[in-house]
């Protein structure tokens, strides 16, 4: 019988990829509401280090698969690592981050394996020893509870910022490391990867500005971001923009914030024209205080808002920016 | 070159979307659909490297009978022919893996250099289906593909990673690419487009025409309950004039959460 829950950790060149924590408090909480045995799993070449520090959290055990042919992400090697793996191990559930490696090889492992894979989940509860993921769909709009009829493993992957990567329970004594052999000899490896590139030069660190000013498709125009660059100005604060801003190059593309560009968690986000998409809110939810901008009553921004004035940008933010200069004024 | 483009036809962007009765699904009365988003690009992308290499553009997308649509303006655009998976069994296929089964029963003959989708769709948004396919078919993949390079045999497709990093990739064909949005500028059909889709074929395929029931195809996740998220932020909405309103804000940001 199926037993288990393993947690996939993600690592590049030997370094943890921290989003994997945010799986493993997922990971955590199901297993102490199942009563399963929670374990991680790392693949790929030289990842003592990350090993170790995976066993440091609450968990019973840390497997590695180590091959040459691991060393390099691929979906080929990882996928069939992972199959031998998952086949021998013979877990009840598969969890992972849903960052854009696990996008790129996890759902052909779920499916070379004839398994059903539960993607971009955002919460889950455990009913009669079941477990229901919930996960959203049109962009976030409408939460779904879902239940699965398929046979273990089942694979599901969690969203970036749906769990907090500091709430990973630690042990108070390291979990074995155990070595598993896989055989990669019959592998073929169909991918060739160049180095990885940034393709902006990171110039600003919006990660390090206590205060954003964001402009999404709402400003309409690359003229009348003029208008928000004089507010930003105005607060001491840095400008940044939802992708689609950066797609038209209205500005840089180390301006944007959101799931392909920086995540940041600022003292104030002030998002003006941003409907709230789930790929921009990803980027920025964590923020301290968000101010939203914005004329449709029902965008989702005003969902994370803490304060939120729903009106015309146009005039709205001439008038913040006369606010704050008359304030600067006078004090 | 032939390049497949899977396509799925989806609600509007701005529809209104709310709850059906029995809170299984959306309630579809009023909703316009459009081709979701990241297929429109894959769509473009298909097109452009045909005019460039040469060869033919297929698309394929299942669903109702409204799906003609969005097949016809793809074939308004230029893609040369289409599949139409179009039966009762498959309105009953909402698994990725049931879409990825009846996509690949249907390619089962045809000759592709490469196949498109988009990432993810816009309704359900699980990113598997263009994966599966692949791996269903056997073939080499790259997904979040923000550039095409087709060269001898073989393509070099740039993929997204996060924060802003990217990663050349090459693969042999025949490959499936998940394509992101963004990755080039969309086209609108052409009247003189519009006025040639309507002698391309569009091949109306049936379940039972690829050996498919509706038990190969039943969902294994279940939708138990769909609903409004719950708001975990309780919104103060700032009221009055702009003045006002600014005048306002600025105060709140000063004075309660303190952070001008």
């Amino acid at each position: 019988m199926s037993q288990g829950i393993l947690l996939f950790i993600e690592q590049r060149d030997g370094v943890l990829n921290r989003t994997s924590f945010e799986a493993m408090v997922a990971a955590q909480s199901i297993a102490e509401s199942t009563g399963e045995k929670l374990s991680g799993i790392v693949v790929g070449k030289s990842i003592a280090s990350v090993a170790s520090e995976v066993a440091s959290r609450k968990l019973e055990r840390v497997y590695t698969v180590e091959d040459d042919k691991l060393a390099e992400y691929t979906p080929d090697a990882y996928v069939a690592a992972l199959k031998q793996t998952i086949e021998r191990l013979d877990p009840r559930f598969v969890i992972l981050s849903h960052t854009y490696q696990v996008r790129d090889f996890a759902p052909k492992l779920a499916a070379a394996l004839g398994k059903t894979f539960v993607t971009d989940c955002v919460g889950f509860r455990v009913e009669g020893g079941d477990v229901v993921f919930t996960r959203q769909i049109f962009q976030g709009k409408i939460s779904t509870d879902v239940r699965v009829n398929g046979n273990p493993p089942v694979f599901a992957s969690f969203q970036a910022g749906a769990y907090r990567a500091d709430k990973a329970e630690s042990a108070e004594s390291p979990a074995e490391i155990t070595a598993l052999d896989v055989n990669m000899a019959g592998v073929e490896i169909r991918a060739q990867s160049e180095p990885k590139f940034q393709e902006a030069k990171q110039a600003v660190d919006l990660s390090q500005a206590p205060l954003i000013v964001a402009v999404g498709r709402g400003i309409k125009s690359q003229e009348n971001i003029e208008m928000v660059q004089k507010l930003a100005e105005a607060m001491g604060a840095e400008i940044a923009a939802s992708r689609p801003i950066c797609d038209n190059e209205w500005l840089p593309m180390d301006r944007q914030i959101g799931s392909s560009g920086q995540t940041v968690s600022p003292k104030l986000y002030l998002a003006v024209g941003i409907s709230g998409a789930i790929q921009h809110v990803v980027g920025m939810k964590n923020s301290q205080t968000i101010v939203a901008i914005n004329k449709d009553a029902e965008a989702p921004i005003f969902d994370i808002a803490d304060y939120g004035i729903v009106g015309d940008l146009f005039d709205i933010v001439p008038a913040l920016t006369a606010e704050i200069n008359k304030v600067k004024g006078s004090s | 070159m032939n390049i497949v483009v899977c396509l799925k036809q989806v609600p509007k962007k701005d529809s209104i979307l709310r709850i059906a009765a029995d809170q299984k699904w959306i309630d579809d009365r009023d909703v316009s659909y459009e081709m979701s988003e990241a297929d429109a690009y894959a769509l473009e992308e298909a097109l452009r490297q045909k005019e460039k290499h040469g060869g033919e553009v297929i698309v394929i997308s299942m669903g109702p009978e409204r799906v003609r649509q969005s097949i016809k303006e793809a074939l308004a655009k230029g893609a040369d022919r289409a599949i139409h998976l179009h039966d009762s069994i498959f309105d009953g296929a909402v698994d990725a893996a049931a879409v990825a089964r009846s996509l690949a029963a249907a390619l089962k003959d045809e000759k592709y250099d490469l196949i498109f989708t988009g990432l993810q769709s816009d309704d359900y948004g699980f990113a598997q289906v263009g994966l599966i396919l692949a791996e269903t078919l056997g073939l080499a993949s790259a997904t979040i593909v923000m550039e095409v390079q087709p060269q001898e045999g073989s393509v070099r497709v740039k993929r997204e990673l996060e924060s802003g990093w990217f990663q050349w990739v090459k693969l042999p064909m025949p490959a499936l690419l998940t394509i992101q949005s963004g990755i080039n500028q969309l086209r609108y059909a052409t009247l003189k487009g519009i006025m040639a889709a309507k002698k391309k074929e569009i091949r109306e395929v049936k379940a039972a025409d690829v050996g498919l029931t509706a038990d190969d195809l039943k969902p294994v996740q279940i939708i138990e309950r769909a609903y409004l998220p719950e708001k975990t932020k309780r919104t103060e909405f700032i009221e009055g004039k702009p003045a006002e309103a600014a005048a306002k804000l600025v105060e709140k940001l000063r004075f309660d959460a303190r952070v001008i």
